[in-house]
């Protein structure tokens, strides 16, 4: 049911208190509305009861284990949130002069040199506002690079098969072609493949390490060679930073520009909806190009840098500096952690995604690339039980619904047949995965005995099997009322 | 697995079909739309295109996933097909009707390097196990 199908005519928020009329202030009597708007019409009570009704249908991290692949659902310690919104912070004028927020600056160039000592990096902007921004600014910058050399032949960007599919997206953007690299067996980028690719048309080449795939690209200093030595640029995707925090550097690796999902591995939740920050590291050579603003320290003072400071900057991607409130939980996550407890987050998702890993394998489960160690995510392949049982990897995922976790990714990355992509995180304890592997064993002897239950699952969540099919084709997205008078 | 003798294939999974008019059309095979899933989206090339041989020129998308089509040969793009681009689920029904564009072939010796029925089973078959 939808809020405005409690709707009833003339219900408002203040109950039996008596109803103040609207004051329209100084508006021109020709820019008022005639009739109200078309605008559910509900208590303050029923507005809570529907939007808590609706959170208990859900699944979440706060909820249930989350093992949605690529997405690192972690959980986030409540204390990043309740920092973060000190009310010095929140009700600061992000254009309030530099003198009076130096406070805020004096975290965010602080979070600036953490995200740059983690990520081998020599310089780091904290401007893009989302993954896909970071990625939009990091290949702008490749850009900006080659036309500051007069280099206009190089068109193309090189992206592994298995990249996210905003990595191809980004470079097409910033007016690049995109030429797709194969994967080997092992799940390595195929370097006779890329050797045959890289030449004088390259600007650069998009890769995530740990790849979707879950596995450490093994051949990386061979790429980072074979690409600078045609004078393309590496970008190094954080989708993936996670299992590798605190342990390898992307810079060490010979990135020159690197974006991190701050919504994702340090303390904002990824795939709420957003917001979500990306900033973005360069080495020297693209320093120049980085977004604004960048915050700048020098005698304990703090301020912006604009224009005038870094006159070849590609720019601005926002009003302001960033997503403010992400910016700030992953600063007071980071303080929190510390550069050892970065060396813990690695150790432990990698060690709940191997723990996972060779459970599942134990219990039945065919595994993607069964010969290489897990990073922090790992893949299993339904492919036999399809041909099998006829049971797919939607069917599973489905029934995991019902045994009271939410499905691992599926269908991604695209080059393993039905596959599930799952990445526990460091979060979830021993007890937690073992349920997991409990439940999919259950699954397992259920596709074999009795597939059509599976087939039909979800059986007891609050809606049943959706229509995936009929929603693309026919998308409705817009709530009509029935018989409306206005 | 269906797969057509009179047709010509590529290794990215389109078909091909020499038209009295000297035109080819351009579909996806049996075996590319049953590892798709439901087809729920289609883009065509627009007529008047130039293509090369090789070049992404279309986008298929089920619920599971998106793929880029392929130009199977070089040529101009002289037609698209509007009914399957609004039936998607037509490409499910019936691969081998459901053509999605026609090129008029620049270079027509480039269809002799297209796969046989033979090459594609076998190819189609490896991709399965």
């Amino acid at each position: 049911m939808l809020i405005f199908e409690r709707s009833r005519p003339g219900r408002r928020n203040s109950g039996q208190m008596p109803a103040a009329p609207g004051a329209a202030g100084a508006i021109p009597e020709r820019y008022l509305r005639t009739k109200p708007p078309l605008l559910p019409e509900a208590s303050e009570l029923d507005v809570v009861r529907h939007y808590t009704g609706l959170s208990h249908k859900n699944y979440s991290i706060d909820t249930h284990f989350y093992p949605l692949g690529s997405c690192t659902m972690k959980y986030n310690p409540r204390a990043s949130n309740a920092l973060a919104m000190l009310p010095q912070f929140l009700a600061r004028h992000p254009a309030a002069p530099d003198d009076t927020g130096q406070g805020f600056l004096a975290c965010l160039f602080e979070l600036q040199e953490m995200l740059r000592a983690m990520s081998g990096m020599a310089q780091v902007s904290l401007a893009p506002m989302a993954g896909a921004q970071g990625e939009f600014a990091g290949v702008a910058m490749i850009r900006a690079y080659h036309d500051s050399r007069g280099d206009a032949a190089r068109r193309e960007i090189l992206v592994p098969d298995a990249a996210h599919g905003t990595n191809p997206a980004s470079a097409v953007m910033c007016g690049y072609a995109v030429r797709e690299i194969a994967t080997d067996t092992d799940g390595n980028v195929d370097t006779a493949a890329l050797k045959v690719a890289v030449g004088p048309r390259t600007a650069g080449l998009m890769l995530t390490n740990p790849s979707t795939l879950g596995v450490f690209e093994r051949h990386i200093l061979e790429i980072e060679k074979a690409v600078h030595a045609a004078g393309g640029l590496l970008y190094y995707d954080g989708a993936n930073l996670n299992a590798i925090l605190g342990k390898v550097k992307p810079g060490d690796m010979g990135f020159d520009v690197i974006h991190i999902n701050l919504h994702k591995t340090f303390s904002t939740p990824h795939g709420g909806g957003g917001p979500g920050a990306g900033p973005v590291g360069v080495n020297d050579r693209l320093a120049p190009f980085l977004p604004l603003p960048l915050v700048a320290e020098s005698k304990g003072e703090y301020r912006l840098l604009s224009e005038a400071d870094r006159p070849l900057s590609i720019g601005r991607l926002g009003a302001q500096l960033g997503n403010a409130g992400v910016l700030l939980r992953a600063y007071v996550y980071m303080r929190m952690l510390g550069a050892e407890g970065m060396k813990r987050v690695a150790e432990f998702s990698t060690l709940n995604a191997n723990y996972l890993m060779a459970e599942l394998r134990k219990a039945g489960f065919e595994i993607a690339f069964p010969l290489r160690r897990a990073s922090h995510e790992f893949i299993v392949t339904l492919k036999r039980l399809k041909e099998e049982n006829g049971v797919t990897a939607l069917d599973v995922a489905k029934r995991l619904l019902d045994k009271g976790f939410h499905a691992p990714t599926t269908y991604f990355p695209l080059l393993v047949p039905e596959c599930l992509l799952i990445e526990p995180t460091e979060t979830e304890s021993k007890q937690t995965l073992d349920a997991f592997v409990a439940a999919m064993k259950e699954i397992l002897g259920e596709a074999r005995s009795v597939p059509q239950l599976l087939k039909t699952a979800p059986h007891a969540t609050p809606v049943r099997r959706l229509d995936e099919v009929r929603a693309a084709r026919e998308p409705d997205l817009t709530w009509k009322p029935v018989n409306s008078e206005r | 697995m269906m797969i057509p003798e009179n047709l010509k294939y590529t290794r990215s999974h389109e078909w091909v079909k020499t038209e009295a008019d000297g035109t080819v059309s351009v579909g996806v095979t049996f075996h590319a739309q049953e590892q798709l899933g439901d087809v729920v989206f289609i883009q065509n090339p627009e007529v008047g295109r130039q293509v090369k041989r090789g070049e992404e020129c279309g986008v298929i998308e089920s619920v599971k996933a998106a793929a880029d089509i392929y130009a199977p040969l070089s040529g101009e793009v002289v037609a698209a097909n509007q009914e399957v681009a609004d039936k998607p689920e037509r490409v499910n029904q019936d691969p081998y009707a459901a053509w999605m564009f026609r090129i008029k072939p620049d270079r027509p010796a480039e269809l002799a390097a297209l796969l046989d029925a033979a090459a594609y089973q076998k190819l189609a078959e490896s991709e399965k196990h």
